[in-house]
């Protein structure tokens, strides 16, 4: 055996990443497509049941396992690294190197992510994929980016937050011991193993834990958006398929993931958000098979999550090809492209019809083992809500999508077809999902469980039809029903994005409102009568006493004023005649020694 | 007349578009109809029940298709705003990742 061969591969794309500045120009474009392509091989090659320890902390019994191969880890991590390969094929024209670096640190993180063994490296590299892809958004280096590189970072660094507070509980009901496996539903349920699966679900983008996804990918670069596409929330699903099988609340997470998504995807303006929706509407998929939990329905989410990167990353790169030559992603600006981008549109189209399970594409191979394991387990409400995102997948993605850019209005654009090197890259995933389509045994034999699954059944593939051809009537029966306007939708981000100015303006009102008061009150009017008070409140208490003598003895009114006057002031100043102290101080001690006989 | 080539417009065509919508309705009952070869074949497995009923998979599609642009319908009145609802500046140039060629 090689001597490295049980060397974590997320190490080659995180190490590797830091040489990337050393190559200039063309170098470094093959430079950084040989990286994942290398570690596509070493994967490849990977046997079962290798691992990779690491002892690095006194305090944690057992040493790190960084690299843990089983078969549900490698089929992620050769997905991973064969749509990085082909990622930085499409990026052939990125020039700037800060892009790159980050993008292969984050892909790194997604490789360390999946071969990690235990819960620790685990958060490690799910730390590095945060952090590292926000530097992927912000390398567009817009207002709009940086704005949304910010909200992204700030809901990732809350879900870390939650996934190492669960990981820490999770530690100490395992009795120290950081093994990261299945976690049983019925035994294992306490306040850990929610916090971390409360973590893992911000990154798949569950709502309402899901806005950051369609607010940040959208603004990120072409290439950017193409490469966050396929990890954040993939990893979300390998961690799920691994540590929450069985877990039934997924089940319906996945089936409102699933509608959530079709439903924004509708109201959608922006392409690449449609595309980001859609994105969630797939995972749905996935984490509902998480729920179901069996041998099946943790395979079939597999081998949708294989095809789903494959079809998605096509998707996303015609997207990207048609912003790239005309500047414009929003579906009011687009149309009529067809005319001089065919080949962006045809391999656009073979994306839309494998997210749409058309038979003949990836996703009929794929996402359809799904249906058939909630079929098995009896599910008939979370079987027919698939059923149904299924045909809602074909009205957003399938049509909607390159309807609207490539048909519809002709807007007078004539941009050039995309770039070659866009369009090789192109070329190969468009084969990828013909031919898992048409042959689909190759991705069945590297599923974590053997699946004995026929797509290809004539009743399969009749009723397959039904549902697409009718969803497809649909859409274009209500078509003016689904003219795009120059607007965006609110999602649950308006409660961070207008929630916190607004919270922000109240606090600032209701508190500092409360402040401004209390310092009228207390020093314009406490303070102020308490000085008053003890400044000449005994000389007032003194002309009051003395009026109504005064007015007894019949002195005018005018003489009274006088000789309040007088008192006031020499009660202020305290300038009585000594004959008048003394005459009150010998009422006072006759007060005392009255107290003090009548006491005795 | 341009010396270019006639520039390729077949989609936008009038009469094109009423081919394609011919071709859509016709692949519709083409659809349910094939599904004649599984009532007089072997039939079909189905595992609720409602789910062996003859047209099931189209009648779903259709219903579900139009609930689901309904919904967004009317939930587009309440989540529709205007493009600068969250006070974004409007983006004075190019970012660097389009084709220089139109700048």
């Amino acid at each position: 055996m090689m001597p490295f061969a049980d060397f974590p591969p997320a190490l080659i794309l995180i190490l590797g990443a830091l040489l990337v500045p050393v190559f200039k120009g063309t170098a470094r474009s093959i430079y950084v497509i040989a990286l994942p392509g290398f570690a596509l091989l070493y994967i490849l090659q990977l046997e079962i049941g290798n691992s990779w320890h690491l002892k690095l902390f006194s305090f944690v019994q057992e040493p790190l396992e960084f690299l843990r191969v089983d078969k549900l880890s490698k089929a992620f991590g050769i997905i991973f690294a064969l749509n990085a390969t082909i990622a930085f094929i499409f990026a052939f024209y990125v020039k700037k190197c800060t892009q790159h670096v980050a993008a292969l640190i984050y892909i790194g993180g997604a490789l360390g992510t999946v071969f990690a063994g235990d819960l620790l490296s685990l958060y490690v590299f799910w730390e590095l994929m945060a952090v590292s892809s926000t530097f992927v958004i912000l390398a567009r280096n817009t207002e709009k980016a940086r704005g949304a590189a910010l909200r992204y970072v700030l809901v990732h660094l809350f879900g870390g937050l939650l996934l190492l507070a669960g990981i820490v509980i999770t530690i100490a009901h395992q009795g120290g011991s950081i093994a990261f496996n299945g976690f049983d539903f019925a035994t294992q349920q306490h306040t850990g193993t929610w916090l971390i699966l409360l973590g893992i679900l911000v990154n798949a983008g569950a709502p309402p834990l899901s806005a950051w996804l369609p607010d940040s990918y959208p603004e990120a670069s072409v290439t950017g958006g193409l490469i966050l596409s396929a990890y954040t929330t993939k990893t979300a699903v390998y961690t799920l398929l691994r540590g929450y099988p069985g877990w039934e609340p997924l089940i319906w997470i996945g089936c409102i993931m699933s509608v959530y998504g079709i439903i924004y995807a509708l109201l959608e303006n922006d392409m690449r958000r449609i595309l980001a929706y859609s994105i969630i509407n797939q995972v749905g998929f996935m984490v509902c098979a998480a729920g179901i939990g069996t041998h099946e329905a943790i395979s079939g989410a597999t081998a949708h999550a294989f095809c789903h990167i494959i079809y998605k990353s096509l998707l996303w790169m015609s997207a990207g090809a048609v912003l790239y030559r005309v500047g414009k992603s929003k579906c009011t600006d687009l149309g009529g492209l067809y005319k001089t981008m065919p080949l962006t549109l045809i391999f656009g189209i073979i994306g839309a019809l494998a997210i749409s399970a058309v038979p003949g594409t990836s996703g009929f191979t794929s996402k359809t083992i799904i249906l058939q394991a909630a079929e098995h387990q009896k599910l008939f409400w979370p079987w027919m809500i698939l059923e149904a995102a299924s045909a809602g997948v074909f009205l957003h993605a399938g049509i909607k999508f390159p309807y609207f850019v490539f048909f519809n209005k002709d807007r007078g654009l004539r941009p050039k077809e995309a770039p070659r090197s866009m369009l090789l890259a192109m070329v190969v995933l468009s084969f990828l999902c013909i031919f898992l389509g048409v042959y689909p045994q190759p991705l069945y034999d590297i599923l974590p469980y053997p699946v004995d699954y026929q797509a290809y059944t004539w009743p399969h593939f009749v009723t397959q039809m039904q549902l697409l051809i009718l969803s497809a009537l649909v859409f274009f029966l209500f078509l003016p029903m689904l003219k795009r306007t120059a607007t965006i939708s609110i999602d649950f981000d308006w409660f961070y994005r207008k929630g916190s100015p607004l919270f922000y303006r109240a606090t600032d009102k209701a508190l500092n409102g409360f402040n401004a008061f209390a310092g009228k009150f207390f020093i314009g009017k406490v303070v102020k009568g308490a000085s008053n008070f003890f400044e000449s409140g005994a000389s007032r208490i003194a002309c009051h006493i003395m009026t109504p003598i005064w007015a007894m003895q019949g002195h005018s009114s005018e003489q009274i004023e006088d000789e309040r006057q007088v008192l006031f002031k020499r009660a202020k100043r305290g300038a009585f005649p000594i004959g008048v102290t003394a005459f009150f101080a010998v009422i006072i001690l006759g007060i005392l020694s009255a107290i003090f006989l009548v006491k005795r | 007349m341009s010396p270019e080539k006639k520039e390729f417009d077949w989609f936008d065509r009038p009469e094109s578009r009423k081919l394609l919508w011919r071709l859509l309705i016709g692949a519709s009952v083409v659809s349910v109809l094939l599904e004649l070869t599984l009532v007089f074949g072997h039939g079909r497995h189905d595992y609720f029940g409602i789910d062996g009923m003859f047209g099931f998979y189209a009648l779903l599609g259709f219903v579900a298709c139009t609930l689901m642009i309904l919904a967004a319908k009317l939930c587009g009145f309440v989540l529709k705003k205007p493009e600068d609802f969250y006070g974004d500046s409007k983006e004075e140039t190019l970012p660097e990742d389009i084709d220089d060629a139109l700048r």
